[in-house]
């Protein structure tokens, strides 16, 4: 029943559909409360399991290797470039996250449950998007070092707003993604489908990213426009995915 | 229908060859008449003709994709399945047109500034346009689900928005990172207005006709697909003699 | 009138995207038809 092939969390631990309806009855009417259910329950059981992150980490690990063996910049150099080798870095990494995101739900028919239970549809892609969040930045904050090393980075800007910018700039990249990664589970290929919709649609955001870092690493003028950008493009896209979430987790 | 269809082919026929008769020729004769056309540039020559095909090209994509935007809207609203063909068809159509304008554009930039591709702010914005409605279409594509037309309205709505952010940071990104620009600004001489708004015009009722068209066969296919669906449902096997 | 090169392969290619686009219409069209004929046939 609850043992699926090749899964390699325990049994024990493999959510029921009836995880959904365990929550207490008085937690489980806040929407609140279900999205917090729902994170810890993800948080937990990729604690257990590390999965996504071991997976996420290796790949990135790898990808700026490959990159500094493709690209042998000066400091000055490196820079410039440093902001779109990063953020392009964080970006495929990003997608291996995202695409297993709703897979664990698609093994156990959690979504199902999700769909005849009273609980509304924001609740859970709210704790998605935030667990993909968490996710992620683990990751930036395990892999910056390793960049700021292989290129010799240092800020000569102010070095606080990059943190500013690779918070807003992950959760762009999360929000849409754990979006389209709903949409692309009912499509053939799926694991291609979701860089090829996140993509196209997060380029103002990727632009906005690379844009900030470098003007804050070369210190040569101010990132404000981009950063405001950005938030801007959380507000506007996070308020549109949750508009459309219950339409898309509807469709079938 | 038909009957206006085929006036309409004949219409649209007549004003793309006037227009393009304008657009190539500063003075030209149609039987016994006389037309001014465009003047030939005095910086850039007869390349600088390309204009009157690159731009309405980029207008037309323009306002199919604003149309597909409100069928989408409208499709997730009403749930009427005229909508979503409207979606589908403008798409692809603006697609085609988006296209041209990202062909046409290097043809242009090559004799003019030598290079075949520059991050100008209109190219650029429409080659992410252009990336936006072709996701959407292999969306459309590789979708296995029945309610396809929810997904590509989410989706449509989803690019719509990112429109104003696609122009807002190429435009800032090109003011802090100057670069010549294609097209020229400034004001325009009123003839040559004149020529562009009548390609303008050609295309769009072109435009008009392939939607029209792909419409037509669309809503043939899907009758198709549903008479299919029909006939395997009637066709249960309740007879012995048939053996399957 | 088109002496540049340029501006003929623009124009050209204009119609080229647009008439290749048509066919596929075209030839779909017809390919319908001839599938509804077979069902009407059949019927």
């Amino acid at each position: 029943m609850s043992g699926t092939l090749g899964t390699s969390s325990p049994p024990l631990q493999t959510p029921r559909p009836e995880a959904a309806a365990e929550v207490p009855p008085s937690a489980a009417s806040a929407p609140s409360g279900i999205t917090r259910a729902t994170l810890l329950k993800d948080l937990r059981l990729e604690w257990r399991s590390k999965d996504a992150i071991n997976s996420m980490l290796f790949f990135s690990l790898l990808v700026v290797v490959v990159f500094s063996f493709s690209f042998d910049p000066s400091a000055e150099e490196s820079r410039q470039i440093a902001g779109g080798l990063v953020w392009v870095a964080f970006l495929f990494a990003a997608v291996v996250a995202l695409n297993q995101t709703w897979a664990r739900e698609l093994r156990n028919q959690v979504l199902d449950a999700y769909r005849v239970s009273p609980a509304p549809a924001n609740s859970l892609f709210l704790a998605k998007v935030i667990g993909n969040f968490i996710f992620v930045a683990v990751l930036e904050t395990l892999m910056t070092p390793l960049f700021i090393i292989f290129y010799r980075l240092r800020a000569i800007g102010p070095a606080w707003q990059l943190l500013l910018v690779a918070a807003l700039g992950t959760w762009a990249l999360v929000v849409n993604g754990t979006f389209f990664a709903a949409m692309s589970i009912r499509t053939r290929s799926r694991e291609i489908m979701l860089p090829l919709l996140l993509f196209p649609i997060s380029i103002p955001a990727i632009l906005a990213m690379v844009q900030a870092t470098a003007a804050i690493l070369t210190g040569e003028y101010s990132a404000r426009f981009w950063i405001v950008l950005l938030g801007t493009y959380d507000l506007v896209f996070t308020t549109g995915c949750l508009l459309l979430f219950e339409t898309v987790l509807n469709a079938e | 229908m038909k009957s206006l269809y085929s006036i309409l082919v004949i219409i649209t026929g007549l004003l793309l060859i006037y227009a393009m008769s304008a657009a190539l020729m500063p003075e030209f004769h149609l039987g016994p008449l006389t037309f001014q056309g465009a003047p030939t540039e005095q910086t850039m020559g007869s390349v600088q003709r390309i204009f009157y095909y690159h731009v309405p090209s980029a207008w037309t994509a323009f306002l199919l994709f604003f149309i597909n935007l409100g069928a989408s809207v409208y499709y997730l609203i009403k749930r009427c399945q005229t909508a979503d063909i409207l979606a589908l068809v403008t798409a692809e159509v603006g697609v085609v047109f988006c296209t041209i304008v990202l062909v046409t554009g290097p043809i242009w930039a090559r004799p003019v500034w030598g290079i075949w591709w520059t991050w100008d702010m209109r190219l650029t914005s429409t080659l992410v346009l252009w990336l936006i409605y072709v996701s959407y279409l292999f969306l459309r594509k590789f979708s296995t689900s029945g309610q396809t037309p929810v997904l590509a309205a989410s989706l449509a709505i989803l690019g719509a928005l990112c429109v104003p952010f696609v122009y807002f940071s190429i435009w800032f990104f090109r003011t802090q990172h100057p670069q010549p620009v294609m097209g020229g600004g400034g004001s325009i001489d009123p003839r040559m207005l004149h020529v562009l708004l009548v390609n303008w015009l050609a295309f769009s009722c072109f435009a008009f006709l392939v939607c029209w068209s792909r419409f037509r066969l669309e809503k043939l296919q899907r009758e198709l697909d549903a008479a299919h669906a029909m006939r395997s449902l009637m066709d249960e096997p309740a007879h012995p003699r048939s053996a399957r | 009138m088109t002496s540049n090169p340029y501006l003929f392969a623009a124009y050209a290619v204009t119609w080229l995207v647009h008439i290749a686009y048509l066919t596929t219409i075209v030839r779909r069209y017809s390919r319908l038809k001839r599938e509804i004929g077979d069902l009407k046939r059949d019927h």
